[in-house]
């Protein structure tokens, strides 16, 4: 009798835990779906753009959709100048901070600084873009001498700081896991502070700083309303160092501004659906060069810090 | 003659907590001086005062003196980076770097400022046999370190240690995740290793002690009970309390 019992109850359990793995389950392969389904309509949306419009008028250098321009370029070389800008300035900063944060600042200054910059994370885009707009770009435009500060170069200065509070984050936590002892070993056979920072934590943290890179980047090339209210939107396509100092319009900004006041199934229209499926691409690639390079570190060291 | 002198030496962490009191003994060049005693005596503590690894942790007083060679060690202004060269140390768990084999053997020395090549090939070479190793992974320097065994990756610590050619080798539990086989040969390159460097081992067994102790110096909840050649200490120790760990009776 009482083994019954036990199985009875056994089996009352067995159904409620398949109910829970089909749930789970489903919501997995439900995150799949949503991102098939986004790529699938961005694709339905654009595709016409490709047969409405000759490659050579997409691929020129003229945005201007009222007279039939599509030219696609100076909104990519716009997106690209101000997302290499940024990351050049939050790498530096993202990345000294995480190891000072980690590594040299005293624990109570770090349990202070952590939170502080995680605030500043969340800070709203439209805020910044706002400070940019009456602070930073009059400063610029009359320190650098330029006709207006409403540059690639204000808009870079405000996305590496939109990607420095998540640089840091993510690179201070990979740090955090490097093992004491590989630091002990290193100041026990006489390297100094920065030279077991520089030799032995940041290589075995190397993975997790270059997402950390990678998820700035990510968070730089998507981010819309700051560079759409600091970057002057002027469609020009950039082609030397002296473009960072004059207006551009990148992707995400054309896109926002653009899609309100546009025909639906016009091929302006779908122009713009292309530009998302551009953007799409270029963070995918972003993404699948990280990984590449992460697996490939992984490969070579043997797994260190999973 | 006498390598390091410890005089009177207490150390107060903090919390209040004295894993040291009052310490005395010498320790004598060329030998291997063995700290047993039972966990939590403040073994690793005076290991890790020997080169100043202890400034890492929250120690806020140390007192009395430790003497190398008639240097003061515990002088607030020495250079503790030239300290660890001449005071190499060992770890109980194996930390190898996550290196090569043969970048974990030239990272002391490249930290130095050791740039000429042929010296670091000529030193990776010569460390490696001194630990045993050489035969080993000769084939295979530039692997991972990581991908060794445990026992091949503590004898590449051991090695990494004696690349500095330090004066001092302080070995911490070197052997207690290793099987026999390897923990025979750590001990036996031991035996050759106190010809050039002055060996001071907390052994991971009273056994080891026994083994391998040129002098022996039983430590008992921070503080010193007995210091005595290892033959006499292992065969005939004077206080009763040595006795008793030796054969067992606690700890």
């Amino acid at each position: 009798m009482k083994s019954k019992q036990i199985t009875g109850k056994e089996s009352g359990s067995s159904i409620r835990e398949f109910l829970i793995t089909a749930l789970i389950k489903a919501a997995g392969y439900s995150a799949i779906l949503f991102v098939g389904m986004i790529f699938f309509f961005l694709l339905l949306e654009s595709f016409p753009a490709l047969r409405e419009v000759e490659l050579s008028n997409l691929l020129s250098s003229r945005w201007y959709p009222i007279e039939d321009y599509y030219g696609v370029l100076p909104l990519v070389g716009g997106t690209l100048i101000i997302t290499i800008g940024a990351t050049l300035i939050a790498l530096p900063f993202g990345i000294g901070t995480a190891i000072y944060l980690s590594e040299i600042a005293p624990r109570w200054l770090r349990d202070t600084l952590k939170p502080l910059v995680e605030v500043l994370g969340g800070l709203p885009s439209v805020v910044l873009g706002f400070l940019g707009m009456l602070i930073l770009s009059p400063y610029l435009r009359i320190w650098l001498d330029i006709p207006t500060g409403l540059s690639a170069f204000a808009g870079a200065i405000l996305l590496g700081g939109i990607a420095i509070p998540t640089v840091v984050t993510v690179a201070e936590d990979a740090l955090d896991a490097v093992p004491k002892s590989y630091r002990d070993a290193s100041l026990a056979i006489g390297a100094t502070e920065w030279q077991t920072i520089w030799r032995v934590t940041l290589p075995a943290a190397r993975s997790g700083v270059l997402t950390a890179v990678m998820l700035g980047i990510g968070r730089a090339i998507g981010e819309t309303m700051t560079v759409m209210m600091v970057t002057g939107n002027a469609p020009i396509l950039p082609t030397g160092l002296k473009n960072l100092f004059s207006p551009v319009r990148t992707m995400t900004a054309t896109i926002a501004a653009e899609m309100g006041e546009v025909a639906n199934s016009s091929t302006h229209y779908h122009v713009l659906f292309l530009i998302g499926i551009i953007l799409f691409l270029i963070s995918l690639a972003v993404n699948v060069a990280a990984s590449a390079v992460v697996f490939r570190q992984k490969k070579s060291q043997g797994h260190i810090l999973s | 003659m006498n390598k390091i002198s410890i005089r009177n030496l207490t150390l107060t962490y903090s919390d209040g907590v004295q894993p040291l009191r009052d310490i005395s003994f010498d320790i004598p060049a060329n030998q291997i001086s063995v700290i047993f005693g039972p966990a939590g005596g403040g073994k690793s503590s005076l290991l890790r005062s020997l080169n100043r690894l202890n400034d890492l942790t929250d120690l806020t007083h140390q007192k009395g003196s430790i003497l190398l060679d008639d240097q003061e060690l515990l002088d607030p202004t020495l250079d503790v980076i030239q300290l660890r060269r001449r005071v190499g140390m060992v770890f109980a768990r194996p930390v190898v770097l996550p290196l090569s084999i043969r970048k974990n053997l030239t990272y002391g020395l490249e930290v130095a400022g050791e740039t000429n090549k042929d010296r670091l090939l000529e030193v990776v070479e010569s460390s490696l046999k001194k630990a045993a190793l050489w035969d080993e992974v000769k084939d295979r320097l530039d692997d991972p370190a990581i991908a060794l065994s445990g026992g091949q990756q503590q004898r590449v610590c051991l090695a990494r240690v004696l690349a500095l050619e330090p004066e001092v080798v302080l070995l911490d539990e070197p052997t207690s995740g290793l099987d026999p086989i390897s923990t025979g040969k750590v001990e036996e390159s031991l035996q050759d290793l106190k010809k050039e460097y002055t060996i001071v081992l907390v052994p991971h067994s009273v056994q080891q002690a026994a083994r391998t102790a040129d002098q022996a110096i039983f430590l008992l909840q921070g503080e010193v009970i007995e210091v005595s050649s290892g033959d006499l200490m292992f065969t005939n120790p004077q206080e009763q309390r040595t006795q008793d760990y030796i054969q067992g009776r606690f700890g």
